[in-house]
Parts: C-alpha cells; sequence; structure tokens
C-alpha cells in the first residue's frame, strides 16, 4: 500500500466514480448556504421540479446582506429593500425545500465559516461546500472544504455530488515556533508574501510544521480560510488531539458509541510518514513578524517594521506596473515606513477573525485604553450571535465600548461591504478581513489587512503599530 | 447550457494581472436573485466615473473612457484578453453571468483562479490558457489600430487569426465535451443515480456519524 496524503485520504473515501477522463464524481457530505449564491440555485431546482437530495446534509444562514446595527425586528430592520428581498428569499426557499436555517434573530445566526465549526456541523474527514470561497475555512478540521459556483450549489443541493477533477497536493510546513505577538493571522499573510496569490491554483494544501500544530483550532481556522488567497480552493490540517477536543460536545456532533467510532476514523486523517507531495513549501516561523498588506492583492504584503517596497526595483515589468497601480489605487509612496501609515477606520471581524479568539486578542489590546481622535469608525463585529454572547460573558463587549469601538450583531459586515458597513472613497481601513482588491471595503476604499491585535492597536495609535511593542 | 462549437470575435485586451471578481462584478450587484442582467455592470467601478448601484440607467452614467471596454476599437468584442491569475476571489458566479451577459464568450489568460475557470464552463464560457509568450504577442496584436478578430473552434481546439494562422490550444476532454453539447451537469450526474446511492449506503454503515 502506498502511503497517503491526508488530501488522497479525503478525496479517495468520498469518490462515488471515475468517468474515462479521470473525472470524478465526488460526494458531498455538508453544504451551507447562505443568500447571496443561493437563490439563483433554488430557483434552478424549481424549474426542473427537482429536490435536496438530502435535504439534512444543508445548513444555511443569512450572512453576507445583514445590518449590524441594532435588529430587533429582524429582516424588516434590513433598511436596503433589494438586500431585504435576498433574504427573505432565503427563508422562503429554506422553507420550500425543508432546509434547516438558522435566521436572522436566531442566536446561532452568523457567518456560515463561523457557524459550521461553531456547530459541530462541519466535522473532520467530511466534504463541505459553500457557495463561497472562503468554505475553505473548515479544512482546519481535517476536512476537505471548498468553495463553488451557484451552477454547483444547485449541483450539490439536486444530487449530494460535484463532478471534480482532483488537484495536486502541495505541504506548506511552517517550521519552529513563532515568537510572541506573531498570530494565525500573520502566519498564513506570510506564507501568501511566499507564494503569491497564485502559488496554490491547482493544488489543495495542507498546512503543517510545529507553528501550524500549536495553533488552537480557531488559528488553524483562520490560516485555512485564506487559502484561497493563495490561489488554493482548499487549504487543511491534520487532525490531533485538539481538533477533537473542540468537535466534542458541539450540537451538530456524535455522541456515545458513534462518537468513539468516529474518533477511531478521525485519528487516521493525516498524511502517512513517507506521503508524497507535488511540492513542498517550507517556511521558518521564528523569522515571521506581524504584517501589514500594503496594496491591492494579498500577496502585496510586509512586515510591520519595514517599508513600502518601490516598483522600481522589480525586474519584471508587468509585476512593477502592478505595483505602482495598487500604490497609486492606495495612495501611497514607496520606501514610507509602514508605521507612518495614518489609518481612518478599523474593521475587526469576519470569516478570518471574528471568533472568541480573535474578540479576546482585541480587547487584550483595547484594554484600559481610547481608539484615537483620527479613527471615524472602529467596529468590532463577532461572527456569529454565539460568539457574540460569549464576549459578552466575559466581558469583552464593554471593554470595546469603553474605547471607543462600535460592538455590532454578527455579519459579514465591512469586510465586503454589502451592507452599511463601508468606506468612502479614499479612506484608509486596518482590516482583519482576507481581501485588500480595489472597491472591496467600499469605492475607492483602501484596504490593509492585519491581524485582530495589530488592528486594535492601531485604532488606539491612529497608525500602523507594530504590536510587539505596544 | 449553450453549446459552444465555434466562435467569432474581435479581441478586448485588458492588460493587468490578478483581476479578482469583485472587480468583474462588484458586491452591490450580488443582491439581485436573477441570473441575467449583470452585463451593463461588468467592471462597473472601472467602466463608469461614477459609483454604480442597482437600478441606475446605465445609459446615462458617465464613462471611463481610459478603460479598455469604453475604446472604440473594442465595441462588440467577444473575447476577452487577460493577464495571470485571471479570475481570483470570490467564488461568486455572477462573474461569469456578467460577462457572457455582456457578449463574451471566451477568454484567454496566461493562468486562471480555479473557482472562475470551473464556473465559466458552467455558463458557455470558454476560457484558454496559454504560455505568457503566446499571450505577449496577442496583447501586441489586440493593440494595435485595427481590432485583432479570432476564430475559435472548439471541436479542433484552435484560434484561428487572419495573418498569423493557428494556434493549437488544451481543453479537458470532459468539459469540451460538455461545451460542444450544451450538456446540463445535473443531468449527466443524475444518471448515475444508482452510484451515489450505493456510495450512500455503504458510507451509512462506515461513517454513521456524517448522517447524523
Amino acid at each position: 500500500m502506498t502511503n497517503k496524503t491526508l488530501y488522497d485520504k479525503l478525496w479517495d473515501s468520498h469518490v462515488v466514480r471515475y468517468d474515462e477522463s479521470d473525472t470524478a464524481l465526488l460526494y458531498i457530505d455538508r453544504q451551507l448556504v447562505h443568500e447571496v449564491t443561493s437563490p439563483q440555485a433554488f430557483e434552478g431546482l424549481r424549474i426542473a421540479g427537482r429536490k435536496p437530495w438530502r435535504v439534512e446534509a444543508n445548513l444555511a444562514t443569512p450572512d453576507h446582506n445583514v445590518p449590524t446595527t441594532s435588529r430587533p425586528n429582524g429582516i424588516a430592520d434590513i433598511s436596503d429593500p433589494i438586500a431585504r428581498i435576498q433574504v427573505e428569499t432565503l427563508n422562503a426557499n429554506c422553507e420550500e425545500f425543508g432546509l434547516t436555517e438558522f435566521t436572522m434573530n436566531d442566536i446561532r445566526q452568523g457567518i456560515v465559516h463561523v457557524v459550521g465549526p461553531e456547530q459541530g456541523a462541519t466535522l473532520p474527514g467530511m466534504t463541505v461546500v459553500c457557495g463561497d470561497s472562503h468554505t475553505s475555512t473548515h479544512g482546519a478540521m481535517g476536512a476537505l472544504a471548498f468553495g463553488i459556483g451557484t451552477s454547483e450549489v444547485e449541483h450539490a443541493l439536486a444530487t449530494q455530488c460535484l463532478i471534480q477533477k482532483k488537484s495536486k497536493s502541495m505541504l506548506i510546513s511552517v517550521d519552529g515556533k513563532t515568537a510572541p505577538g506573531v498570530t494565525a493571522k500573520d502566519i498564513v499573510l506570510a506564507v501568501i508574501g511566499e507564494i503569491g496569490t497564485a502559488g496554490g491554483t491547482g493544488y489543495a494544501i495542507e498546512f503543517g510544521g510545529q507553528a501550524i500544530r500549536d495553533l488552537s483550532i480557531e488559528g488553524r481556522l483562520t490560516v485555512c480560510n485564506m487559502a484561497i488567497e493563495a490561489g488554493a480552493r482548499a487549504g487543511f490540517v491534520a487532525v490531533d488531539e485538539k481538533t477533537i477536543d473542540y468537535v466534542k460536545g458541539r450540537p451538530y456532533a456524535p455522541e456515545g458509541e458513534t462518537l468513539e467510532q468516529a474518533i477511531a476514523n478521525w485519528q487516521t486523517l493525516h498524511s502517512d510518514e513517507g506521503a508524497e507531495f507535488d511540492r513542498v513549501v517550507n517556511i521558518d516561523a521564528s523569522e515571521i513578524k506581524p504584517q501589514v498588506t500594503w496594496g491591492t492583492s494579498p500577496e502585496m504584503v510586509v512586515s510591520v517594521d519595514t517599508q513600502v517596497p518601490d516598483p522600481d526595483r522589480v525586474d519584471d515589468p508587468v509585476k512593477a506596473e502592478g505595483m505602482r497601480r495598487a500604490l497609486d489605487y492606495m495612495g501611497l509612496e514607496a520606501g514610507t515606513p509602514v508605521s507612518e501609515i495614518d489609518v481612518d477606520k478599523v474593521f475587526i471581524g469576519s470569516c478570518t477573525n471574528s471568533r472568541i479568539e480573535d474578540m479576546r486578542e482585541a480587547a487584550k489590546v483595547a484594554k484600559g485604553r481610547r481608539v484615537a481622535d483620527n479613527i471615524k469608525l472602529a467596529l468590532v463585529v463577532p461572527g456569529s450571535g454565539l460568539v457574540k454572547q460569549q464576549a459578552g460573558a466575559e466581558g469583552l463587549d464593554k471593554i470595546f465600548i469603553d474605547a471607543g469601538f462600535e460592538w455590532r450583531e454578527p455579519g459579514c459586515s465591512m469586510c465586503l461591504a454589502m451592507n452599511a458597513d463601508r468606506l468612502e472613497p479614499g479612506e484608509r481601513c486596518a482590516s482583519t478581513s482576507n481581501r485588500n482588491f480595489e472597491g472591496r471595503q467600499g469605492q475607492g476604499g483602501r484596504t490593509h489587512l492585519v491581524s485582530p491585535a495589530m488592528a486594535a492597536a492601531a485604532a488606539i495609535a491612529g497608525y500602523f503599530v507594530d504590536v510587539r511593542d505596544f | 447550457m449553450k453549446k459552444f462549437e465555434t466562435f467569432t470575435g474581435i479581441v478586448c485586451p485588458l492588460d493587468r494581472s490578478n483581476v479578482d471578481t469583485d472587480a468583474i462584478i462588484p458586491k452591490q450587484f450580488l443582491k439581485s436573485i436573477k441570473r441575467s442582467g449583470f452585463g451593463p455592470n461588468l467592471f462597473d467601478e472601472w467602466r463608469y466615473l461614477d459609483h454604480g448601484e442597482p437600478g441606475m440607467d446605465n445609459g446615462k452614467r458617465p464613462l471611463n473612457e481610459d478603460f479598455v471596454l469604453n475604446d472604440p476599437r473594442y465595441q462588440g468584442a467577444g473575447i476577452l484578453l487577460g493577464r495571470k491569475n485571471f479570475g481570483c476571489g470570490s467564488s461568486r458566479e455572477h462573474a461569469p453571468w456578467a460577462l457572457e451577459d455582456y457578449g463574451f464568450r471566451v477568454i484567454i489568460a496566461p493562468s486562471f483562479a480555479d473557482i472562475f475557470f470551473n464556473n465559466c464552463f458552467k455558463n458557455g464560457i470558454l476560457p484558454i490558457v496559454f504560455q505568457e509568450e503566446i499571450i505577449d504577442n496577442l496583447f501586441a496584436a489586440a493593440g494595435g489600430d485595427k481590432p485583432l478578430e479570432i476564430a475559435v473552434d472548439l471541436e479542433a481546439q484552435q484560434l484561428k487569426i487572419a495573418e498569423d494562422g493557428v494556434i493549437p490550444f488544451e481543453v479537458d476532454a470532459f468539459r469540451k465535451h460538455c461545451l460542444l453539447n450544451g450538456l446540463d451537469d445535473i443531468g449527466l450526474t443524475l444518471q448515475h443515480v444508482d452510484a451515489i446511492k450505493t456510495y450512500e449506503a455503504r458510507r451509512r454503515q462506515e461513517a454513521p456519524w456524517l448522517f447524523g
């Protein structure tokens, strides 16, 4: 028997059949559904007279469009009529087709990628899909999880399968220990800086090495979340005791004898000794410092203690031109120290960094301090109603509010600014989200991706600071 | 799905790397619950000088004359030429819906992001990958005064360019078959209902926690 990678194991256990051209029909264990990428899929089912194949494999919640301001009346509090129709459509579709949905005022509502692991709805060894590219997040559970388009959402609903080709395999081994103040977010940004935003295209990435093993499950969720920003549809981490401890006792997790049986299976979910990868990347964890993106692609990233890079020092003309365009959009000059960049707004949230540990990290920095006068808005948006509740129980809400942050209701919020939380043209944001694309947080808005602690520190200082000295 | 056999069109050169799906169709247009009507908002933030919102009369909005889609040479273009990592970012299928609605049936680039690449095939759009050298030549040819017209033949897997002859391209056999015949993936998969049921029955035994 050959030595298998974790990817081989996850893949092989879900192949229903292969066709002549090695295209697989892959079985899907869990589909997460939200309001933006599902209406056309349900419409497709309706037109074809189809029903969900296994309705209980799906779990829905609205997240992209929901307001994060007070919303005691649920959908009625969505002021944008088009957004309201989309959330109403999700409710109507879930009702018509029989899907479980955590609706707007359910305490379990939140960002799909926070809700899935929190509920134990995404388990080790599963295939998990969602009409959202950040579905890679769930790979932290030792699952094969990837984002799909709406046609595939419909396909998975109708058949519980997807037509897929196996990707190549990559191991990113983050070796050694990280320094204090360096978080999962910094690790993944450093990885993207190293391999580039297309470095993982065509690959499924296993994150390994001591620095990954040392992370909590929530930290691993942050790392896998941004696999897509390195070009890989799927990123995952081998199952260990932390994974199993995390899953136990969650509402959708197995119990009793079935749990014991599951654990025996989960303990095999790691790459075998000597398994071969198509590509291996080694990164020295001890060299990673707190990261700040300076441009309009997540690969445009530097350490906080350095400067904005100079396109004139880059040989590749296409790359240099991209850098110049990014500097122009970002309103930055090459050579500017990162610590001299002023910030207008701060966003702590998103499927990357809105879990309880993220809230704690940010609160630790904010405690007993005040948001700087030049900061127009500092938002903290917990990833789910349950994260919000837990943070409240720990008094984190009070720390944020006392420091001058706004403490909001759960949703995707200013990560993509589909709701009212957004940047105005030219505004600069320290954001814990995942994409710094042009216009992502609002047309003309300028996004710098950072960890929750770095974002909180920028809010307090009014400009980027090295959280290790803070 | 629309069949794709042959297509002839003008090439519109979009000379930047890492064109993301947020740029292809900005988030405010994703609130629609339909599949159609995204074409007028394709590349909205680059194409218009004002801020676009759903429901605006796009015919009355100020155009960004510097953006390639507004260049008179490329009016009616049906083939989009891009740079590396085209279609990166969000999985939104609204991106190929917008490209298709505008009139693009072929996208040529040195590399594509995986999810976008896959979404194209579901919508009758053919994405073609070439080496950088060929891409550079196409950019040079498309950037001249005279529009570059290319005929794409999927069956023969060839681009035909009047002066330069023929360039062969690669395409996955299964995807080619689906495009040529306009096949619906779900219909294809449902031919294997028995295989899915057999798999499911076995997994319920082996891994009951997945069906809890």
